[in-house]
């Protein structure tokens, strides 16, 4: 890196090029973009090494290092706009970069811009934040709407015993079909396959002498993990559970991938990664704009098939469906994207909390159109602490959960 | 196979120089791609480059590599790609004969026997070491192609050569590039790679083209077809790809639907046609299933009718 044919000017760089972005990399570490310190002496080299020659080139320039996801693209473009925003500003860096820079101009106009994009950002983050609102208490369990209700969630702070047994929980949680085989080997004296790097290596110890046989297999890993949680009206008494659930799931196993869905989808995978179970909830809380909503499954599954299912659905991954099925939207698309669904994973496994009450049926029409395209059917039998729920998924006997156990029953005229 | 003779040419110096290069290469890049691609090679930084499957991102590698008269040394990664085929192995059985020859030979010294077993001449290099021995100002080309597949524990592997370019062999010692090779990574997102990686690269999403450069593309790579053929072909394929299809189709679709229907002398689209040949663009029943249900036959309509005002 320290040998490019740079222009002579390059002395310059504690000039106001590098403030400027500087100021830059924090406003848009502000509108929440992970840029760090690293990226910013990147993004001075960069913008050093490319010259800026036009608006357009110092754009891309500043975008390659200081993007790395799509996801940030829009923010950075934004950002760009607002930040640089007098034309006059590049125009002055690119006469600074060139060898006759005057240099006598006053400090204050880029930190005028810097507070107008950083107050500008700012109002962003103030209209996003839901509004507390107090929760009506309507108890919308077992009643389902395809209404759309945006309203916040104030969860009760996890007591460090809850967390203690969560963590007890979820280790002692078993699922089916856990483990999948990698193409990479371990060195295992009961393995099945000969190891001939070993071999040689042994070998060498006694000068070729001995060479004795070595064995190895194939490592297993847990396969990443997605689990879908439904988060609707009829579904509000378990959240709380699931959260936590998810949370203590997230900081055990490395690949966990959550989404929550009433009315939209939502991706949860980031906020889940916060170590603190509070603080993780509280961000979910607030990304999450449908709480006990209505039920849209069809749509949101539609979205997560469209959307995610090739990018978190690699790798041989199970998915984890938590929703009692009820709802209200056209069955018939449903159908068709729990098919996809379960074409597009290894495992589906369904966790329904209505199937704990005595005699359920699988009547709603929700629930006949996914049933044909699961795995596993598995009913938890009390929501109100995490350990049922590993339980429930530990269950080992999986001939209890097929599907087609319920299918028949659905189809039989009501009583 | 023939060794072709390569003869390196030097990076170029200025982003328009960067441009023509990938123009002349029959490489039609926007001008973000030509900075991102400048800066890299100017940087000696990876580049990273991330889309959709089927928009040129290979290609890039490819490209670079004939433009600037390198060797492209391409390292296909998929799930479970170990050390030893991403890096080097061992010849054992050719180890084990000179094991055998040397007692044979009554060599007694052990030294001089690990240092005969272990040299390079049993030494099988895979991409990674190939990538690692390119001389001053001819640098090799090294692609890794849809590091997405593999795991995480290849990339937290592919992070120490990314900074480093070295490799340590314990039984030869550390082998370090006289000058990095140009990295090029492509990842097609069924996967986040981690931050870790990624910054250490510059970063390019590699979007859908608009359709004054997918013509020109379709120009350049199917340069016998007809012109009104072309621009209905691309006019079509951009809508489709607004349509929220489950799999809209890339830029390499869009160039075997061109030679497909060049190939069947067609100098018009028509709907018997779209129909017939829809498998070549759409990979997803769904997805056929809609186009073949009368939106296809919308497409087509607006497509024709917008050419018409256009002329």
């Amino acid at each position: 890196m320290e040998s490019y044919r740079a222009k002579p000017v390059l002395v310059n760089t504690d000039g106001r090029l590098a403030d400027n972005i500087v100021y830059f990399a924090r406003a848009l570490r502000k509108a929440g973009m992970r840029v760090g310190p690293a990226a910013v002496k990147d993004a001075i080299e960069a913008v050093l090494a490319a010259g800026i020659g036009s608006r357009e080139d110092f754009y891309w320039t500043l975008h390659s290092v200081l993007v790395n996801r799509r996801e940030d693209h829009a923010v950075f473009d934004e950002a760009f706009r607002l930040f640089w925003k007098s034309r006059e500003l590049i125009e002055k860096m690119i006469s600074m970069l060139s060898p006759v820079a005057p240099d006598h101009r006053e400090r204050e106009k880029p930190r005028a811009a810097e507070s107008r994009v950083a107050d500008a950002m700012f109002e962003g983050h103030r209209k996003e934040r839901p509004q507390e609102t107090r929760e009506i208490e309507i108890d919308a369990r077992l009643t389902f709407s395809g209404s759309e209700v945006l309203r916040g969630k104030d969860f009760a702070q996890m007591t460090a015993k809850e967390l203690a047994d969560a963590r007890l929980a979820i280790s002692a949680m078993r699922l089916p079909f856990d483990l999948v085989a990698t193409r990479r080997f371990r060195t295992d004296p009961r393995g099945r396959r000969a190891d001939p790097r070993a071999m040689m290596r042994s070998a060498l110890r006694t000068g070729g002498d001995l060479v004795l046989p070595k064995f190895r297999s194939p490592r297993e890993i847990h396969p990443p993990l997605v689990v879908l949680a439904d988060i609707s009206g009829s579904m509000s008494q378990y959240t709380r559970i699931f959260l936590h659930f998810l949370h203590a799931l997230a900081e055990k196993r490395r690949r966990v991938h959550t989404f929550v869905f009433g009315t939209r989808l939502t991706n949860l995978t980031r906020q889940m990664r916060h170590r603190d179970p509070d603080e993780a909830l509280a961000e979910a809380s607030q990304a999450v704009k449908d709480w006990s909503g209505g039920t849209r499954i069809g749509d949101t599954l539609r979205e997560f098939n469209r959307l995610w299912s090739r990018r978190v659905l690699g790798q041989g991954a199970v998915v984890l469906l938590i929703t009692d099925g009820l709802e209200r939207d056209d069955v018939a698309g449903l159908s068709e994207e729990m098919e996809r669904l379960h074409k597009s994973c290894r495992r589906l496994i369904w966790l329904n909390p209505l199937l704990r009450f005595e005699g359920f049926e699988p009547r709603a029409r929700g629930v006949r159109a996914m049933l044909p395209h699961v795995d596993e059917f598995r009913p938890v039998h009390n929501l109100n602490t995490l350990s049922d729920l590993c339980a429930s998924l530990s269950d080992a006997r999986s001939r209890d959960f097929d599907p087609r156990l319920w299918q028949g029953l659905g189809s039989r005229p009501a009583a | 196979m023939s060794e072709v003779i390569l003869q390196p040419r030097p990076a170029p110096n200025s982003i328009d120089e960067t441009l023509a290069l990938l123009t002349e290469a029959d490489y039609v890049a926007d001008r973000a791609l030509a900075t991102v691609l400048f800066l890299s090679l100017r940087m000696k930084r990876p580049l990273f480059l991330e889309g959709e499957a089927g928009v040129g991102k290979t290609e890039i590698a490819k490209v670079v590599a004939s433009a600037l008269g390198r060797k492209l040394i391409r390292l296909q990664c998929y799930e479970g790609l170990d050390l030893s085929s991403a890096v080097y192995e061992w010849n054992y059985a050719a180890q084990m004969i000179e094991i055998r020859m040397e007692e044979a030979a009554g060599v007694a010294d052990r030294d001089l026997m690990e240092r005969n077993v272990f040299s390079e001449k049993y030494l099988i290099r895979r991409p990674v070491l190939e990538a690692l021995t390119g001389a001053e100002g001819a640098a090799p080309v090294f692609l890794i192609d849809e590091l997405d597949r593999t795991d995480e524990a290849f990339e937290a592997f592919l992070l120490e050569i990314l900074s480093d370019f070295q490799v340590t062999v314990p039984e030869l010692g550390t082998i370090k590039a006289e000058e990095p090779p140009i990295v090029i990574i492509t990842t097609n997102r069924t996967r986040e790679i981690h931050d870790a990686l990624k910054r250490r690269c510059l970063y390019h999403w590699v979007d859908y083209p608009d359709a004054a450069r997918e013509l020109e593309i379709v120009r350049r790579k199917v340069p016998n077809a007809n012109a009104r053929l072309s621009a209905e072909v691309v006019g079509f394929i951009q809508k489709l790809r607004d349509l929220e299809l489950f799999k809209v189709p890339g830029v390499a679709e869009t160039i075997d639907w061109a030679s497909a229907l060049t190939e069947l002398d067609k100098v018009a689209l028509d709907p018997g046609t779209v129909s017939d040949t829809i498998g070549v663009l759409l990979k997803y029943q769904d997805d056929i299933a809609r186009i073949e249900q009368g939106e296809g036959r919308r497409i087509l309509n607006e497509v024709k009718a917008e050419l018409a005002a256009a002329e």
